[in-house]
């Protein structure tokens, strides 16, 4: 970690009120270099420093998105790395974890060091989630030692799980042997089949074949006891059911290496959003009924899901205008996130933070301790990856204002409380009042 | 007059005072359909468009045929012929299509709710569900309402007498589009409607449905019913999945000779083909006087006559029905 220069700050974050893992306290930041040079009220601002007013803000360390799709290479239709990390930054992400369901998938470590060469000049730092299997086909184990060597700390088949026990083991028992974590995409096919929104009350009355919660949790159940088999580490996507969550709860009351993440759309939307099969509300894992919805939020107030991952997974208007079946699952999070988890859940900003920042920080492998700049205390000498947020201003959702290349929000003209107003990545001011400066 | 929907989705669309009209209106047509020209100038000048994505010569060739004989003119596509094969989206072929000039476009395709989408791109036309995946196929149960009304003596009397009217539905109610539609009908002229399945061919979930009751048992159901409406089970549910066999849903849910025996002399069975015999109904029993399978067939034109005649030719002064 590079120590504090003794030069002058470039850039000065002024008035607000810092909170990060330490707790919370009124002062200014002050950065050079790409890094918080000083903290401490009222301080000087040299001539020719730029100046970001927080008054009546939270300055926070950058928030960290395990979950996201950038479609870079092989869909740049719907979005890119340039403009999945504009859209990041502008959502607060100072990181995120793109998923491996690229084409090519990310299974080698020619496909992985594409992507992090494509990411060299984004807006936020773009780490990479490798294949846990060949193609993510379920069927050979990807070249995992060759990956973590490229510095990729979480391994998923994201888009599907792994359907193999037999194979999940091997792969559990190997990546504890590289320190690596495993993320499941929990989805049992057999049970899953071809549905396309949760099967339940609201399935049943559209005539849409419906994915049981069952296939979920089946997959839960399972690979809990594949952990505490193996004892390797191994993290959840995007739990949406509530007794998902308690298969969680369980398995940390009981000691286990697990760790989990919920979406914004899963405590914010329900299964009766596809009333008028509008595809914009079809996502994978599917939205459930409002008792599910109510288990995440509990899960996400009582610790049990230990992060919110956004899932922003675009796809280009002409795959969302068709019927409800026929449509790829999957909308946009980036820019909505931080807004729903103030609005909807409740909670102290503090502990939205938490779950936004830090814990996923730590659970990328991106966080101080595990040598990376993200999620870390605003502290002189750590890496300056800042978002400064206003937790009371109103906006209202407009999906042409978005700036993913793709319009699949399920929000639109929602009006949401909290909002962006600056993101400072590496130093680099690269969100100001609200705008992306490149 | 109530206000007519300007789609039909969804039975659900009409209430029961549309259901009721449909019915009324539907009696004129029979009649027309009686006369040496079955034709009426209600329609004249409009043009309705079929869009089929999924085969079915019955239900396609009905509304051409009932649009016809209310004079309006017919542009028939087929998924198979048109550019859909070529990768064209169903929003384009919609859009292209109501750039022709449509009134009303009348689609069927294998994904529920479809029409619905389709009733949102379009800017003026109307849309008339005819069958969407396992969602809804309206004019089939508006056709069932029919005959049942016609052999329960016509008339308003007849509708009027749906009022605790014991149905029962048999077979694949999962998959059913057509019984989700029944249901709905059914319900809304005050029916009773007990649904009887394997609990695997039932929907996961029933909240909210107005259904009086659900049984495994079809001999504990048939001495009571008033309608018996049996559904096609397609054989690929009968090949291990849902049911163990073919064979083995006959034996619990099919109607049976023996079990045609435990119905009431006046007992309607119903059939909206088509029908598997020897799966779901033995071939003895479909040639019963009270099966109505092949009235329903031929009141089909009628109801989607009137239907065409309700959505597109209100408000004309001409275009009376009884011209």
């Amino acid at each position: 970690m590079p120590e504090p220069r003794g030069a002058e700050p470039t850039l000065v974050i002024r008035g607000g009120t810092v909170i990060d893992a330490t707790g919370e306290r009124r002062v200014d930041v002050a950065v050079v270099d790409g890094v918080v040079q000083a903290t401490g009220e009222g301080l000087a601002v040299p001539p020719g420093a730029t100046v970001l007013d927080a008054g009546g803000c939270v300055v926070a360390p950058g928030l960290v998105d395990l979950h996201v799709h950038l479609r870079e290479p092989g869909h740049e239709e719907a979005e890119t790395i340039e403009t999945g990390t504009r859209a990041a930054a502008l959502g607060g992400f100072t990181a995120v974890v793109a998923m491996p369901n690229t084409n090519p998938p990310l299974d080698s470590a020619d496909a992985v060091r594409n992507v992090l060469d494509l990411a060299h000049a984004a807006t936020a730092q773009v780490a990479v989630a490798g294949a846990i299997t060949v193609g993510r086909e379920g069927n050979h184990l990807a070249p995992m030692a060759e990956l973590a060597a490229l510095g990729v700390h979480l391994f998923t088949d994201d888009g599907a799980g792994v359907q193999s026990a037999g194979l999940m083991r091997r792969a559990l028992e190997y990546a504890r042997g590289l320190g690596v974590t495993l993320a499941q995409h929990c989805e049992d096919g057999t049970l899953a089949c071809d549905g396309a929104m949760h099967e339940g009350a609201w399935s049943s009355r559209l005539g849409i074949p419906g994915m049981p919660a069952l296939a979920e949790e089946v997959m839960v159940a399972r690979d809990i006891a594949l952990s505490r088999a193996t004892g390797a580490r191994i993290h959840f996507l995007h739990l949406s059911t509530a007794a998902s969550i308690d298969l969680v709860r369980q398995a940390k009351a009981a000691g286990l290496a697990v760790t989990a993440e919920a979406a914004p759309h899963h405590f914010s939307l329900t299964d009766a959003c596809a009333v008028d099969y509008d595809p914009v509300f079809k996502v994978n894992p599917p939205l459930r009924p409002q008792s599910d919805v109510d288990a995440v939020k509990a899960g996400l107030a009582d610790g049990t899901i230990d992060a919110i991952a956004t899932d922003h997974a675009p796809h280009a208007p002409e795959f969302k205008d068709l019927p409800f079946d026929l449509a790829p699952p999957g909308m946009l999070g980036l820019q909505t996130a931080l807004a729903l988890a103030i609005t909807e859940l409740g909670l102290p900003l503090s502990q939205v933070l938490a779950l936004m920042s830090w814990q996923p920080a730590a659970i990328a492998g991106l966080d101080p301790e595990s040598g990376g700049g993200q999620g870390g205390p605003i502290a002189p000498g750590s890496p300056a990856n800042l978002c400064v947020i206003d937790p009371t201003a109103t906006w209202t959702v407009d999906p042409m204002a978005l700036a993913s290349r793709s319009r699949n929000t399920p929000y639109a003209g929602r009006t949401l409380t909290g909002r962006v107003r600056h993101t400072v990545f590496r130093g680099e001011p690269v969100v100001v009042d609200g705008e992306a400066t490149r | 007059m109530t206000t007519f929907p300007h789609h039909l989705l969804s039975i659900d669309d009409l209430g029961s005072d549309g259901i009721g009209e449909v019915l009324r209106v539907t009696d004129s047509f029979v009649e027309v359909g009686h006369r040496a020209n079955p034709k009426v100038p209600a329609l004249r000048g409009r043009t309705v468009a079929t869009l089929f994505f999924e085969d079915s010569t019955r239900t396609r060739v009905s509304f051409e045929t009932a649009a016809k004989r209310l004079s309006a003119d017919v542009l028939s596509f087929a998924a198979g012929s048109s550019s859909v094969k070529k990768g064209e989206s169903l929003r384009d072929t919609v859009e292209t299509i109501e750039a022709m000039g449509i009134d009303a476009i009348i689609i069927r395709h294998p994904s529920s709710g479809a029409p619905a989408r389709v009733a949102r791109w379009v800017t003026s036309s109307s849309v008339i569900n005819a069958g969407d995946g396992w969602h809804e196929h309206p004019t089939q149960a508006l056709l069932d309402l029919y005959t049942v009304r016609q052999a329960l003596g016509g008339g308003d009397e007849g509708v009027h007498r749906f009022k605790s009217l014991q149905v029962i539905i048999v077979g694949d109610i999962r998959h059913s589009r057509v019984a989700r539609s029944q249901i709905s009908a059914y319900a809304a002229l005050g029916a009773e409607v007990t649904l009887v399945a394997p609990p695997t061919l039932l929907p996961p979930s029933l909240d909210g449905w107005p259904v009086v009751a659900v049984s495994h048992d079809i001999d504990k159901e048939l001495p009571s019913a008033d309608v018996v409406s049996l559904l096609r089970l397609q054989s690929e549910r009968g090949s291990g999945e849902f049911v163990p066999s073919l064979r083995e849903y006959t034996a619990g849910f099919g109607l049976t000779a023996r079990r045609a025996a435990m119905l009431k002399p006046e007992t309607l069975i119903l059939h909206p083909g088509p029908m598997v015999r020897g799966v779901e109904i033995a071939s003895e029993v479909a040639d019963l006087p009270a099966a109505h399978i092949t009235g329903q067939v031929s009141n089909g034109v009628a109801v989607r006559m009137a239907l065409l005649f309700l959505m597109l030719g209100q408000g004309q002064a001409e275009s009376s029905a009884d011209a």
